[in-house]
């Protein structure tokens, strides 16, 4: 990766690690338990990391930063909503958007205020407007273009239809050229 | 002729993809193109890194163009780039101003002794929060900031000998011949 990301779950895999000397009784099953509290503690990790405890003031408020931060792209990790994401910038973002929600910003402000600084790739879903017709448009007319094809497919298939009705039985036109 | 139909479309599919690939080899996908480019630099008032005590702002920077680099030690790629700053940052004709961007101020300092120190001065944003100002998303990432204040550059990732050549040199030329 060309960015560099912070991360501190390598220091805690350290301490993770950091347990009594083995004994000789079963070492397979003491490095077993230690994969396991490996696991649980990097769940914890990943967990504590993603959820933070927000002082929101009541459910409605929680809702609504869960569905303003799920429609913004973490800039770090390209596929993953601030919501979702574990990148310190993403967290950054989470808060400062709590911080302005607790100013009486609308979501449309909130919106604003990341696009003036990180341009309409924050937003999962892209604006309507003149750059990105075709970008929400363009399915549209590959589906049309694909129904035209199908009409005139069919049109001219009827007609052949039509004249190779005329044709006696086990003579089959050569020419299949309408088939595809 | 429509039986050659299916050719043509196979051809067209291909040559799209080709351009697909090829317009991958030319462009950094993870890239996003800032919106602050010919805009007004945030307003930011940091401290700096040798002496938190004393600050540096957007406005006694006024006067003369500087290149904003920012850099953290936890960064890897920053390593990358940073030869490339020791050997030709002086030369480039514009003040280099470090930034030192969410790091603990003890590892970024012996980060600098270890590796050398290229800029004028560093300043610290350990919380990262002008950086989301800035646009921010990764280290390394380059700001040229012109002598009234305004982004007239941005490099996303490191700064390589090539980058100073076809785009830093030609964006600082710029900048001098405008203001003698």
């Amino acid at each position: 990766m060309l960015f560099g990301t912070r991360d501190r779950r390598s220091a805690l895999a350290r301490d993770a690690l950091a347990l009594p000397p083995l004994t000789r009784a079963s070492r397979a099953s003491a490095l077993l338990r230690l994969l396991l509290v490996a696991m649980v503690v990097f769940a914890g990790v990943a967990h504590s990391q993603a959820i933070q405890p927000l002082p929101f003031k009541n459910r409605a408020e929680k809702v609504r930063f869960q569905h303003l931060t799920s429609q913004l792209r973490c800039l770090v990790c390209q596929n993953e909503t601030i919501a979702d994401s574990n990148a310190e910038l993403a967290r950054d973002l989470r808060l400062d958007v709590f911080q302005q929600m607790q100013q009486g910003r609308s979501d449309k402000q909130i919106k604003q205020y990341l696009v003036a600084r990180y341009s309409d790739f924050v937003l999962y879903d892209p604006p309507l407007q003149a750059d990105t017709l075709l970008l929400w448009f363009g399915p549209l007319l590959i589906l049309l273009a694909g129904a035209a094809v199908v009409v005139i497919a069919i049109r001219r298939r009827s007609r052949d239809a039509g004249t190779t009705a005329q044709v006696p039985a086990g003579q089959a036109p050569t020419d299949n050229e309408d088939d595809w | 002729m429509s039986r050659l139909l299916p050719l043509f479309g196979f051809l067209l599919l291909v040559g799209l993809f080709g351009f697909g690939i090829w317009w991958n080899t030319q462009h950094d996908q993870n890239e996003v193109p800032s919106p602050l480019i010919n805009k007004p630099a945030p307003a930011f008032v940091l401290p700096l890194l040798d002496d938190p005590t004393r600050t540096v702002s957007k406005a006694s920077l006024l006067g003369k163009p500087y290149l904003l680099n920012v850099f953290a030690s936890w960064c890897f790629a920053c390593g990358e780039e940073h030869p490339t700053l020791m050997a030709e940052g002086s030369q480039l004709g514009v003040m280099l101003l470090g930034y030192d961007y969410k790091d603990a101020p003890d590892d970024a300092k012996n980060w600098l002794r270890e590796h050398g120190n290229p800029y004028r001065m560093v300043v610290a944003d350990r919380p990262g929060r002008t950086a989301i100002d800035f646009g921010v998303y990764g280290a390394p990432e380059s700001f040229l900031i012109d002598a009234k204040g305004v982004i007239r550059y941005k490099h996303i990732g490191p700064i390589t000998p090539e980058v100073i050549t076809k785009e830093l040199k030609p964006a600082i030329a710029a900048l001098q011949k405008e203001s003698p």
